[in-house]
């Protein structure tokens, strides 16, 4: 490799980060307190941004149709930053249907609304097999789905990130979006687990 | 944008390779290529990966989703269900 | 692993060799390397330096062997240095020196 003659890629992590902080520093490109504030603005969002749009669609059908059509727009109305981020798209799980989403090529994952990826989501295990068997790998999340309701896989491999909107858990009629939220967490909005109404959070 | 197909487009991915020629970026996953699908719907259009990957200046092409029959893709695979995934339009051709 | 296709090794969709893997369900915190590889990385695409593509390309250069050994953003941070290597953003002098230092 004509750029890298020296292989000096392959020096190990830590070096390389310690390495090209102080360059980029140096360069004006990437500050110390620049990264310092992205981190902190990256440890805002969390799945419990997910789970409030979740929860807002439950309650509030107007908001349900603008989630299913325009899911970026729909997180926006809610505060959550989505600028110069990629469109974020929402999969129905009905009782016919259930979605799961996976990246196979590296790890897409819709971090606006549910924060860092999980380290199961980013495994070769996860990756390879959603595709293939999507039921094998429920069953190890626990998950069983009900006799009649396919499954859905979906690949995320291009520009949009997708999360999934859970069917509303039997026997939570009339509570609080903030109630129902708490039912919620980062596997109901990927697919591989599905909500029930004991709490999670 | 819309694209040269609409939903419910019966469809075949390229059986292309490009990876053997040289150094690629793709997102048409391996498992996909020379496989029938049909068209979801359309998703508008993207910078192509393809040539953002190096810096090129990169066209706006249409980008949309794709079921497929996962008996199709191995024989192994459940059918009961089926497999969604995000093609570019240039990987797609229209099947009979 | 399955030589006789062409896939390339990060394409690993329904590829035997994963399949009869368990997934690592348990939960894994963050290091503060990562989340400084995943803070740099962010930075970079907005001063437009290196596109999400431009590291995902260099993320599959990474050699098959290493793809596997290296951790998540582990990946990521020699994708960023090869990235920048060969946009020029950074010489290998530069490099070269700023590793010996230390940082």
């Amino acid at each position: 490799m004509n750029h890298d003659p020296a292989g000096l890629v392959d020096a190990e992590g830590g070096r390389l980060l310690a390495a090209l902080r102080h360059l980029l520093a140096e360069k004006d490109i990437a500050t110390p307190g620049e990264i310092a504030e992205r981190i902190a603005a990256t440890e805002r969002a969390s799945p419990r941004l997910g789970a409030a749009m979740v929860a807002q669609a439950w309650c509030d059908p107007a908001f349900r149709a603008l989630m299913l059509a325009d899911g970026t727009a729909a997180a926006e109305s809610l505060g959550i930053a989505m600028r110069g981020l990629p469109p974020l798209g929402v999969l129905e799980n009905t009782p016919a249907l259930h979605h799961l989403v996976v990246c196979t090529l590296c790890s897409c994952y819709p971090r606006a609304v549910l924060g860092y990826p999980p380290f199961w989501f980013k495994s070769a295990a996860y990756r390879a097999r959603a595709v293939r068997d999507p039921l094998g790998l429920l069953a190890e999340f626990g998950t069983q789905l009900p006799a009649g309701q396919r499954v859905r896989v979906v690949d995320s491999t291009a520009d949009y990130r997708w999360m999934v909107l859970p069917l509303r858990p039997a026997g939570t009629q009339g509570w609080s979006a903030e109630r129902l939220a708490a039912l919620l967490d980062a596997g109901d909005l990927v697919g591989t687990t599905v909500p029930t109404a004991r709490e999670r959070v | 944008m819309s694209g040269r197909f609409q939903p419910g487009a019966a469809v075949r991915v390229r059986d292309a390779w490009p990876e053997r020629q040289g150094p690629v970026h793709l997102r048409t996953p391996h498992y996909l290529r020379g496989r029938p699908g049909r068209v979801l719907r359309s998703l508008g259009a993207f910078p192509n990966p393809e040539d953002l990957a190096f810096g090129r200046p990169a066209a706006a092409v249409p980008l949309y989703h794709v079921a497929f029959d996962p008996g199709t893709l191995w024989p192994d695979a459940a059918r009961d269900g089926d497999l969604v995934v995000e093609v570019f339009e240039h990987w797609l051709e229209p099947r009979a | 692993m399955d030589q006789d296709h062409p896939r390339q090794h990060h394409d690993i969709g329904g590829v035997p060799a994963f399949m009869c893997r368990e997934v690592d369900t348990e939960p894994h915190a963050l290091s503060d390397f990562d989340r400084e590889v995943d803070a740099l990385r962010q930075i970079l695409g907005q001063k437009r330096v290196m596109s999400v593509d431009e590291l995902r390309r260099c993320i599959e250069a990474i050699p098959e062997a290493d793809y596997h050994r290296l951790s998540y953003y582990e990946r990521w941070i020699r994708a960023i240095a090869d990235h920048l290597l060969r946009q020029g953003t950074v010489t290998p002098d530069e490099l070269r020196a700023a590793l010996e230092q230390g940082g």
